[in-house]
Formats: C-alpha cells, sequence, structure tokens
C-alpha cells in the first residue's frame, strides 16, 4: 500500500495527465451523441444568453445590407401578386384547387453564433422546442441552404452548417435538372462540391445549382450556387463540379427554418418500401 | 505575477479570443488561439497538478463558447503536460535556473520564441488532428496546423511583450 501511495506520488503529474486526458476524451467521443452533450454546446443558456447579446450588437451594424436584402426579397413576391397579371383570355378561368395542402411552413429565427473556420461547423439559433423546431428541419436563406438542424433545447437549436462533413444535401443543375450531391471538402468556405454528375451532362461555367427537392428536408429550386469548375477524379466515373455559393456564411444573420409537413409520410413510405436500405 | 493579475489576464485573454479571433478568419480559415498565453505565461514555479487543472479548466472554458466539445481541453492539456520539458529544454544551456518565470527578461527573445513556438506547434497540432479526425486529409491538415501556429505564434509574442511593458512600467 505504502509503495502504491509513493508511486501514486511520484508520477503523480503523468498520472493525472492521463486522468484528465481520457476523461477529455470521453467528453469528445460522447459528441455523436448530440442530446446528451447538449449542455455542452452554446446552446445551453449561459453563454447562448452571452451570444443573443453580442449578435444584438453586431445586428446594427448589418442593418443597411439586410435592408437591401429585404428590399430584393420583397420585390420578388411582390412580382408573384394576382394583381399584376390581367386576364389574357377570358373563356378560361383559373380555379384555385381546393384540395390543395400545404408542404412547407417557414419560422424566421437569428443567427447567434456561427463558425466558417472549422472543418465542422455548428450555428446556433435563437429559436427552439418551444417555437415548434425540431431535429432534422432544413435552414435556408432566400440564396441558399444553410443547414440541418440537429439538436434543440427549448429556446435554442443548433444547426450542422453547409459546412460539416456530415451535412449532404440533394441538388440540380437548373438548366438540366440532372441531379448531384452537394458536400463540402473543408477548404475554402465559399466554395462547395457538387458530387455524381454522369460524364454525359454538358456542364458549362455559371450554370445555377438549385435544391432537388428530393430530401424530406429542403424544398425545390431554392438557389444555392453557380458552377465554376468541374472534372473527373481519378479513379472515378462521375464529375466532381466546384459550386461557387451565393451565400457568404460570414456574415449570415437572418434565416428561415424549414418545417416539411409531410416529412413523416414520405419517409415512412420510403422505409416502407425499401427495407434492404 | 500574482493570483488576481492571472484571474484578470485569463478573463481578458476569454473575451479577446470568444469575441474577437473567433471572428478573424485569415485566409478563410486560419483562426489565431491567443488563450494558450496563458498556459505559456504561468509562473515556473506552479505544481503540476496545478498546472493540469488550470489548462483543464481553460480548454473547457473555451469549448463551452466554441461550440467544440472537449477538443480544445484535450490539446490545452496536452500542451500543459509539454510545458515542463519543453521549459526546460530552452533554459538548460543558459545560467538562469529553470525556475524562473517564462519572459523576455528572464530568459531572452530567443529561448522564449522557441519555447512558445514548441508548445504552440503542440498545441495545434492536437488540436486539428481531434477536430478533423481523417487521416485522408492529412496534406490539408498539416498545413492548417502551420498556417494558424505562425499567426497563434505572432499573437503570442505581441501578447508577451505587451504585458512586460505594463508590468516594466508598473514597478518603476
Amino acid at each position: 500500500m505504502r509503495n502504491l501511495l509513493q508511486f501514486i506520488y511520484r508520477y503523480h503529474f503523468f498520472l493525472l495527465f492521463v486522468l484528465l486526458f481520457t476523461l477529455a476524451m470521453v467528453l469528445n467521443a460522447s459528441r455523436q451523441h448530440y442530446k446528451q452533450a447538449f449542455i455542452w454546446h452554446s446552446a445551453n443558456t449561459f453563454s447562448a444568453t452571452l451570444f443573443q447579446v453580442r449578435a444584438n450588437l453586431a445586428s446594427y451594424f448589418h442593418l443597411r445590407h439586410v435592408n437591401q436584402r429585404l428590399l430584393e426579397e420583397n420585390a420578388k413576391l411582390l412580382d408573384r401578386l394576382e394583381e399584376n397579371f390581367v386576364v389574357a383570355e377570358d373563356t378560361t378561368r383559373i380555379y384555385y384547387d381546393s384540395l390543395s395542402q400545404r408542404r412547407y411552413t417557414y419560422t424566421h429565427a437569428d443567427i447567434i453564433q456561427n463558425s466558417v473556420t472549422r472543418r465542422n461547423n455548428h450555428i446556433t439559433l435563437n429559436k427552439g422546442r418551444d417555437h415548434g423546431v425540431l431535429p432534422d428541419m432544413g435552414v435556408i436563406t432566400p440564396y441558399g441552404v444553410v443547414g440541418v438542424v440537429k439538436a434543440v433545447s427549448s429556446n435554442f437549436s443548433l444547426v450542422n452548417s453547409l459546412l460539416h462533413s456530415e451535412t449532404m444535401v440533394s441538388v440540380k443543375i437548373e438548366k438540366n435538372g440532372h441531379i448531384g450531391s452537394l458536400q463540402w471538402n473543408g477548404e475554402n468556405y465559399r466554395i462547395v462540391e457538387m458530387a455524381y454528375i454522369p460524364p454525359h451532362v454538358e456542364l458549362e461555367e455559371g450554370d445555377t445549382v438549385v435544391t432537388s427537392g428530393f430530401s424530406t428536408i429542403f424544398p425545390e429550386n431554392i438557389p444555392v450556387g453557380e458552377i465554376i469548375d468541374w472534372k473527373i477524379r481519378r479513379g472515378e466515373t462521375f464529375y466532381t463540379a466546384k459550386v461557387k455559393l451565393h451565400l457568404d456564411f460570414n456574415n449570415l444573420a437572418h434565416v428561415y427554418i424549414v418545417k416539411n409537413l409531410m416529412q413523416e409520410e414520405q419517409e415512412e413510405l420510403e422505409n416502407h418500401a425499401s427495407p434492404d436500405i | 505575477m500574482n493570483l488576481l493579475k492571472l484571474i484578470f489576464l485569463f478573463l481578458l485573454l476569454l473575451l479577446v479570443q470568444v469575441f474577437i479571433l473567433n471572428h478573424i478568419h485569415f485566409r478563410g480559415y486560419i483562426n489565431p488561439q491567443i488563450y494558450i498565453l496563458f498556459i505559456l505565461i504561468l509562473p515556473a514555479r506552479i505544481p503540476g497538478y496545478a498546472l493540469l487543472l488550470t489548462a483543464f479548466f481553460t480548454g473547457l472554458v473555451m469549448d463551452l463558447f466554441t461550440d467544440s466539445l472537449a477538443i480544445h481541453t484535450a490539446s490545452t492539456l496536452f500542451a500543459a503536460f509539454c510545458r515542463p520539458a519543453v521549459l526546460r529544454l530552452v533554459t538548460a544551456g543558459s545560467k538562469q535556473d529553470s525556475e524562473t518565470d517564462p519572459s523576455f527578461g528572464s530568459i531572452g527573445g530567443l529561448s522564449l520564441s522557441i519555447y512558445s513556438g514548441i508548445i504552440i506547434i503542440l498545441h495545434h497540432s492536437m488540436l486539428f488532428f481531434l477536430e478533423i479526425f481523417r487521416f485522408t486529409e492529412i496534406a490539408q491538415t498539416l498545413s492548417r496546423i502551420f498556417q494558424s501556429a505562425i499567426i497563434t505564434f505572432i499573437f503570442v509574442i505581441i501578447g508577451f511583450a505587451l504585458l512586460e511593458k505594463r508590468a516594466g512600467s508598473q514597478s518603476r
């Protein structure tokens, strides 16, 4: 016993290091289970409140920019109003189908914590379970896809940004409808990669990439970015294209959270029909 | 440096790191980690267990504010574990014993730079490997480590110089 104590006393520096390091690694490993780890994230009340204060202050400096964007969005929506159209032929009448169902609803949220420098970037939003936000909802702006909600607390939610190795978005090329999958390679935060484009597809610089609407998370036709370069990598049979994002993740402040009202139904059918996958 | 000053320095570094430096991105992804200065500047006489616990706590606070679970904790802990050995290494040749606190005045500019440089490289290597955790991206990871370490090094040396100047003018 005395020897043991002596041993511990002699090597206490090393032993304490091993102990604390193991503890850190265990915490790190539990990162995968977001819900258990949630207390450590900035969505916990203390640091989230601090970030909210900072975000409030910082938002004043972006007001001009934000107003500009709002004006553009407004103009776009006004453009679609019914009053803008005259009926060209009076023999046909348009009836709105009362059976049509609503598929997506939108909630707006402010970003209170964001990063672009890490390999896996997270965003914290100031809306949570109390506002109807649930995991696996999409986060967008009219200028592009932002990410997917990963975990929620009662007033905040944690989003896996598009700049995260686990985020994959199903997209298509607007002009010909060919689909591919969008993922970030961790280098430049303005550029993401669109993979699995068949080699017979004719690509051009400046082709617009939009969401495909195939996943249950994002609505169709949200513009994402434009193609700037493409090639077939060694050992692969598909094109991988570089897509320059319309969205600058570094000055994001306001986003919309998308709720797909038919998500459950679609997923249930797809899982039911293909049990092998 | 007494305890009160250290606590003040800790809070100062925390604020600078979280609210300013975490929003600075050179070339898109290089992010200086000035808070490591706190581990570097601790007095040489600090007992081993206190050094490790301080590092653990510092890292944990950083993780809490940057949404990165325990990777700052692990890498700061690793840096603190290596600190006594590195400090002994750089002060071995000189006349001063290893009991002097690390600063320009005590161990000289060159030794201080080597000491800070080694610790920063160790800290950043741990940080980026834990964060990325993929050996397929190794070349990119190494370049990230190297570039970020250089920027952090510049900030740390400026930090040392400023603190020393302040302390010097106070004692006069």
